[in-house]
């Protein structure tokens, strides 16, 4: 797995490292705290959206407690889905802490393996999601305005959704920044293009599975052939930003690695707070 | 003088974003673009400035056609619903538009400069903050020229008012989607100075050592990031209602209009400590100067300024003592309530203590601190007053509450900021503020504060009811009031003056040193106005008031003065993208407002079919968002370099091994 950092392209590293060393004011930025600008930040963000969690948790609660609004839930919600896609997403957690550990060990194969699955990971919970709101609204008549329950359960979860997608969204960018920059490149690494087929293919498998298994549903074929052209399309499209990812950015994937456990443990709370509850 | 500049690129990083970029990076320090670009939080500081003054214009004249409705009773001026309109907008621009954003400009500009930093510690957030502030006031403020004009459901927006059913115009569509956008710049704001208070102090300056203006920029920031997501949340749910269907304050749909009441004042209790705080932060710089002495008690100032903002978590049921909580949630409320007067109780007698036995000189920023400790005393007894939910009771919503809040928020908040101006204008220009025109105007502003605001603790305990557009003569308010509308227009004549003043010296005031004051702390030791780089060497602090003791103090508590390493100093470049990212939230902000209505009430004169919807404006304004995000992300925080002239160098040394250990 420690493959050694000749990945990146030698005078390139110099010249970061240059920029680093030399410049004696640079040096004397060191932090007060020697916590880095942006970890810090990113802690402040997190306590901010504690808040913002907390609020709309209690909203739920409270409403929850006066107002039933939906007369049984547990006939609503499938424990055993939500369950799955709620492990999915703490096995994500997992995989971004060995994306974290790999980037400081600066092995960029291993952490754009990692990384590759917690995006994946992501992505089924994000999918499960997806079902789960389809279901809800087509299958047991749950809409925003059907109910006190419906407002408040999809405005938290959904709000939790987004976060999600945006942590996706982000760590795809940083996938796409480790690969290198020219595709020519793409062969002189071993098993690169064996994560590449992973990444491309499993999505495209899982749903076209997904189609007959579940009644021959369109969407998924539909998704399934959407990421099977899209997927191409964004590694040809990324031009500007592969081959950007330099040792020093082991910061920014750990300042985005805060925020992918983040909203990993708020989903655990979210589980407890509104789908386990309505089991005791 | 010669600052030689050089555009080295720092890291090859940068090179690359420049020639993929559809914009190249904006060099030019001056003119429009210079302005829409920068970076530098100073003249950041500066536009938050003029955008609050402005604003304060906006919401002072708005209150003075409240007073000169209710000047005599029975007053046809203006009707009810502009009556409405007018305090709604009065409370919402004095709140969000004039006294924070005046404060967060005293954040962004003296700050940086009291810690030694070379700006904060994002700058390109810092221009998002004050672009996200100066749209979402436009926004607010563009409701009053589109159909059915300015909201009219009061400052806090109660509900079942709110709802479409009752304010089916689009008032409180612009007031939801304003507020959310200056959510935005607040947050924002508030990440950047507590990283920048917390990480970037100079070498030894400990957290015991920073300025209590500093100190009380950091509780400040800590309220703001804490509170404004109850906000947040409560306007997304609010909206939700008003346009997607949601119960969330429907009666009729099972939701609990008491809920919004929770939420806002979750939020808005902090705010109150969010808008004195900042104050009591410019009176602790200020009295120590004017009284030549240091503060008294620097750390039970810091640690009850702490407890304030701790405790202002733990009181926001005190606005509600009437809805009927129970007696213990209102005895618990009451309890903590009473229990803030404490803190606030120790700050004033460690003012007094500081200025006891002082060298008094009093200057017009001493009287403005002066008339606070006095002023803000006499909010906080009625304050206190209210504490206790039997006289609460009796004083709801009257007139006794309006005087208790502008006692606080003008005699507090407002003097202190006035107080502020005056006392950093050298800094911030090279010149002074005539000294004694500014007596003129603190007294001017003093007697018409008094005369307009001490009234109305009578009126209210007569029973005179607040948001009541007009009375009758046989109540017996007739003479209180008119003597508060005169007292009014002296305020108002008052502040007008002030920034008339203001604008004057800024290009004949008399020019002056650095240190006109002969004051204390760390922003008087670099040049007025500072250069771009704020010090042109690295300072090494040793002392608490560290510019008093280069001056007067001990060889070995004096400030050393590292200098720049043969790179010079690292600038951040200018960016566009802030900009951008608040013009996309905008254009998405204004496609919500106009959701579901027609066509013509966005575009006036076309006639269509067509129901805005959010694929018009909301997902391109929010396409727009993410792509600048995208490209300020790839652009990077860039950076040149600037050698400062060697006299500014005068005095400093080479920096240690030991001193150059970084990341």
């Amino acid at each position: 797995m420690t493959e050694p950092e000749t990945t990146i392209p030698e005078n390139i590293q110099d010249m970061s490292d240059h920029a680093a060393q030399t410049d004696p004011l640079e040096a004397l930025k060191a932090t007060s705290t020697g916590v880095e600008n942006k970890k810090m930040a990113m802690w402040a963000f997190l306590a901010s959206d504690c808040m913002f969690f907390g609020t709309l948790i209690s909203t739920h609660l409270i409403y929850r407690k006066i107002y039933p609004g939906v007369e049984d839930p547990q006939d609503l919600f499938s424990i055993e889905l939500t369950g799955f896609s709620s492990f999915i997403l703490l096995m994500s957690s997992f995989l971004m802490a060995l994306t974290v550990s790999a980037a400081h060990k600066r092995n960029i194969p291993g952490m754009r393996a990692f990384l590759m699955g917690t995006i994946l990971f992501g992505m089924i919970f994000l999918g499960g999601q997806v079902y789960e709101f389809a279901h809800f609204v087509h299958d047991k008549g749950l809409t925003l305005s059907s109910s006190v329950f419906g407002s408040t359960f999809y405005v938290l979860t959904g709000t939790h959704g987004v976060h999600v997608a945006l942590g996706v969204f982000w760590l795809l960018m940083w996938f796409l920044a480790s690969l290198p920059a020219r595709l020519g490149d793409f062969r002189g690494e071993r098993s690169l293009l064996l994560q590449l087929g992973i990444f491309w293919v499993s999505p495209v498998l899982v749903l076209v599975s997904l189609y007959f298994v579940k009644h021959h549903e369109i969407a998924y074929l539909l998704a399934g052939i959407g990421w099977g052209i899209l997927f191409p399309l964004i590694l040809l499209a990324s031009g500007s930003l592969r081959g950007r990812y330099k040792r020093e950015n082991a910061l920014d994937v750990e300042v985005a690695g805060l925020y992918w456990h983040f909203v990993d443990v708020v989903w655990i709370i979210i589980f407890t707070a509104v789908y386990l509850v309505e089991y005791l | 003088m010669s600052t030689a500049a050089s555009h080295e690129q720092i890291a090859d990083i940068d090179a690359g974003a420049d020639s993929h970029g559809i914009w190249t990076r904006p060099l030019r320090k001056t003119g429009i673009v210079g302005f829409l670009t920068t970076v530098d939080h100073k003249k950041i500081g500066i536009a938050y400035a003029v955008g609050a003054l402005f604003f304060l214009l906006v919401g002072g004249v708005e209150a003075l056609i409240i007073r000169l409705q209710l000047m005599t009773p029975e007053n046809d001026l203006i009707d009810a619903r502009t009556y409405n309109q007018l305090f709604t907008m009065h409370g919402t621009t004095m709140v969000f538009l004039a006294v924070m954003p005046l404060s967060a400009a005293f954040f962004n500009y003296i700050m940086p400069l009291q810690i030694g930093a070379r700006d904060v510690a994002f700058p390109r957030l810092n221009a998002l903050g004050l672009w996200t502030f100066i749209l979402g006031g436009i926004v607010i403020n563009l409701s009053w020229f589109f159909q059915g004009g300015a909201p009219a459901i009061g400052w806090f927006g109660y509900a079942p008012l709110t709802s479409r059913q009752f304010s089916p115009d689009l008032g409180t569509d612009f007031w939801i989607i304003g507020l959310q956008i200056l959510g935005i710049a607040s947050l924002v704001g508030s990440f950047n100075f507590i990283t920048t208070i917390v990480n970037m102090r100079a070498p030894g300056m400990s957290m015991m050592r920073l300025p209590l203006f500093t100190w009380m920029t950091l509780i400040t920031s800590f309220l703001i990031i804490l509170a404004f997501p109850a906000i947040t949340i409560a306007l997304v749910e609010l909206m939700f209602d008003r346009h997607f269907g949601t119960h969330f304050f429907e009666v009729s749909g099972g939701g609990k209009p008491i809920l919004w009441q929770h939420l806002f004042w979750i939020f808005g209790h902090p705010e109150v400590y969010i808008l004195i705080l900042p104050a009591m932060g410019i009176i602790s710089e200020v009295l120590p100067v004017f009284s030549r002495k240091p503060l008294f008690g620097y750390p039970l100032v810091v640690f009850s300024g702490a407890v304030i903002g701790f405790l202002g978590f733990a009181v926001w049921s005190h606005h509600m003592f009437t809805t009927g909580l129970g007696i213990v949630a209102t005895s618990a409320f009451a309890f903590l309530t009473m229990l803030i007067s404490i803190p606030t109780g120790v700050k004033i007698f460690n003012w007094i203590g500081t200025i006891w036995g002082g060298r008094i000189r009093f200057t017009t920023p001493m009287l403005f601190a002066l008339g606070f400790i006095w002023m803000f005393m006499m909010g906080g007894f009625t304050g206190i007053m209210h504490s206790s939910p039997p006289v609460d009771a009796q004083q709801q919503d009257s007139y006794f509450v309006i005087a208790h809040f502008h006692y606080v928020l003008i005699g507090g908040s407002i003097f202190a900021l006035i107080c502020g101006i005056y006392y950093w204008f050298p800094k911030v220009t090279g010149r002074m503020m005539n000294d004694f025109f500014g007596k003129i105007l603190f007294y001017t502003i003093f007697i018409g504060f008094n005369l307009a605001f001490f009234p109305m603790h009578i009126l209210g305990m007569s029973g005179m009811p607040r948001r009541t557009h007009t009375y009758k003569a046989e109540m017996g308010w007739s003479e209180a009031n008119l003597w508060s509308t005169i007292g009014a227009l002296i305020l108002g004549f008052g502040i007008a003056t002030f920034v008339i003043q203001l604008i004057y010296s800024c290009f004949r005031g008399e020019k002056t040193s650095s240190d006109p004051w002969d004051a204390r702390t760390l922003e008087w030791e670099t040049a007025s106005p500072p250069k771009e780089y704020n010090f042109a060497y690295n300072p090494v602090i040793h002392a608490r008031d560290q510019s008093w003791e280069n001056k007067y103090g001990k060889t070995g508590k004096r400030m050393e003065k590292i200098a720049p390493g043969e790179h010079g100093i690292h600038m951040p470049d200018q960016s566009w993208w802030p900009l951008v990212v608040s013009i996309g939230l905008f254009i998405a902000g204004m496609g919500v407002v106009f959701h579901g209505q027609p066509l013509e009430a966005l575009v006036p004169f076309v006639t269509s079919e067509i129901d805005v919807s959010l694929l018009h404006l909301t997902v391109p304004g929010l396409v727009l968002t993410f792509y600048a995000i995208f490209k300020w992300a790839l652009e990077g925080p860039g950076g040149y370099h600037l050698h400062p002239s060697p006299e500014e160098l005068k005095g400093t040394r080479e920096a240690q091994p030991h001193e150059q250990q970084g990341h």
